[in-house]
């Protein structure tokens, strides 16, 4: 069992290992032996400008960092969540240069020059997007961590039918689709609702393209 | 994720030249699938290059009345494209059948065709895999394989290729366009593209270090009327169990591709020519010495059945 004095002990081995690994990377650049190790002691790092909700930042970092941690660890726009982190949920989603994207799955130093939309971008608690105003009349979301994720891709389903993007339940490719109940659901499907919100988000994204759920 | 260098690259000559210099490169487009891969550390390049934004990202006429797809447009672009609508409706039908809204605008088609396979033994990195380790062996063959290959596997590997679209390039006789580290172009038919898993899984496709993709190539469009029906087990943003995809003329001719089923799309020309006499006799020759196992012996009624159907919903 452990007690209280090994917990200490482990606590102050923790501080006295992080503030070594600290000093080393510190020392690095002078203090490598040539040759001694395969992969680079620092990460490398890469610079990246990119407009977030229309402001412009600059940043560098790490080259493994993805959007969505740029977004939430480095920009502090904690809106965005992180579901899966494999793209397979869709929580992260964000409209990139107009379009939706999952951004777990991009490289932050990818996306030099784009311009990022994000929840908070889409509207304020005090002036809302519609489709953040009909999720909340819909009560689409019962626990809202996938909600984010949900509204801006929401936002950019309808852009995509206006556009004439067919999907999968698209009945003709030669003729524009509509919005139906159908469409929305299958174009929806890369945003996972696991509270099973699902009717009340139709309704909401189908009250705010004007069409009956 | 292991770290890596990075640069950006603004032509295919820069793209190759920088594959050259440094070792340990992989290129990157959309990335859907690679950055997947490089979190679990199944894929561990030491440098990216990216390819996002070369100037492949047109679809233009080919002087033989086809069309060229660049490497670097996407899935949402080529489903939508009038063209691709109207002439080869298989090919955006299959794309639209596959991944998400978000997926589909950033995927790639020289991604598309590169993606790995979804068998969950190449993703567990705790599982012997031929295709990730070599030489490791596969938990696959004796493991959970109901999602897995009936044809053309070999005892080291029954991994599946995911593509959708892949089905309906093969299906209409699709080419690649490459360029490799020395400035040489060459096309390759889509046919050819996947290598047989054989004892050296790990290489699936013709394409040498350095290759890269820089088109897909239509020929002209055939006519007729395609379906692509895909069955998964849930109704939307899933990878197939089996798809089939199918172009069929007036009088009953026609072609058909399956997909999830082998480690390409499979195609057999000779047994096309009995389409006219239905699914029963297609399958029996398509799928003439399929492999089962206990798991995903299903799949062989399910082409049939399948088949059958998409063959009724072709006749209207």
């Amino acid at each position: 069992m452990q007690t209280p004095e090994d917990h200490e002990l482990s606590r102050r081995g923790v501080l006295v290992g992080g503030a070594a690994s600290v000093a080393a990377v510190t020392l690095v650049p002078t203090a490598t032996p040539a040759g001694a190790a395969s992969a680079p002691a620092v990460p490398p790092t890469a610079e990246v400008a990119f407009k977030v909700n229309g402001t412009a930042h600059s940043l560098e970092l790490d080259t493994r960092v993805s959007l969505l941690d740029a977004l939430r660890e480095h920009l502090h726009l904690t809106g965005t969540k992180k579901g899966c982190d494999h793209g397979q949920c869709g929580a992260c989603t964000v409209i990139v240069d107009g379009r939706r994207i999952n951004s777990c799955l991009a490289l932050a130093v990818m996306h030099d020059g784009d311009e990022i939309t994000t929840i908070e971008g889409l509207g304020t608690p005090d002036r809302m997007h519609a489709m953040q105003e009909a999720f909340v009349v819909h009560d689409g979301y019962q626990c809202g961590y996938c909600t984010p994720g949900q509204i801006c891709s929401a936002v950019a389903v309808l852009d995509e039918i206006k556009a004439g993007i067919p999907s999968h339940v698209t009945a003709d490719l030669t003729l524009a689709p509509a919005v139906t109940n159908m469409e929305i659901r299958e174009r929806m499907s890369g945003n996972i609702c696991r509270c099973g919100a699902y009717p009340n988000i139709v309704a909401a994204i189908s009250d705010v393209a004007g069409v009956k759920a | 994720m292991k770290s890596f260098t990075y640069e950006r690259v603004d032509t295919p000559a820069a793209a190759t030249a920088a594959f050259a210099r440094t070792k340990g490169s992989r290129y990157i487009a959309g990335g859907t699938n690679l950055l997947d891969l490089m979190k679990l550390e199944i894929e561990t390049p030491a440098h990216l290059i990216d390819i996002s934004r070369l100037a492949l990202d047109r679809i233009e006429p080919t002087s033989g009345g086809g069309l060229r797809i660049g490497a670097m447009v996407r899935n949402t672009d080529l489903a939508s494209d009038e063209r691709i609508r109207r002439d080869y409706g298989l090919v955006s039908r299959a794309l639209v059948a596959g991944a998400s809204g978000q997926l589909r605008n950033k995927a790639t088609m020289g991604g598309n065709i590169l993606q790995r396979t979804r068998c969950p033994y190449f993703y567990d990195t705790n599982q012997p895999c031929n295709k990730r380790q070599p030489g490791s062996g596969c938990a696959a063959i004796g493991g959970f394989n109901r999602i897995l290959a009936v044809i053309g596997a070999s005892d080291a590997c029954i991994a599946t290729q995911p593509s959708d679209v892949g089905v309906a390039l093969r299906a209409l006789d699709a080419s690649v366009e490459t360029v490799n580290v020395t400035g040489k172009t060459r096309v390759i038919p889509y046919a050819d593209f996947y290598r047989a898993p054989g004892e050296t899984p790990h290489i699936e496709t013709a394409l040498v270090p350095g290759e890269l993709i820089t088109a897909v190539t239509l020929p002209r469009p055939v006519g007729g009327t395609h379906v692509y029906h895909k069955v998964r087990d849930r109704a939307s943003y899933a990878f197939a169990l089996i798809s089939v995809g199918l172009v069929v003329q007036r009088d009953g001719t026609g072609r058909v591709a399956l997909g999830g089923v082998a480690y390409k799309p499979w195609r057999v020309e000779a047994a096309e020519a009995d389409l006219p006499r239905g699914a029963k006799a297609v399958t029996a020759k398509l799928l003439a010495g399929a492999k089962t196992t206990h798991e995903n012996a299903y799949k062989l009624p399910l082409v049939e059945r399948t088949l059958a159907g998409v063959l009724a919903q072709a006749k209207g």
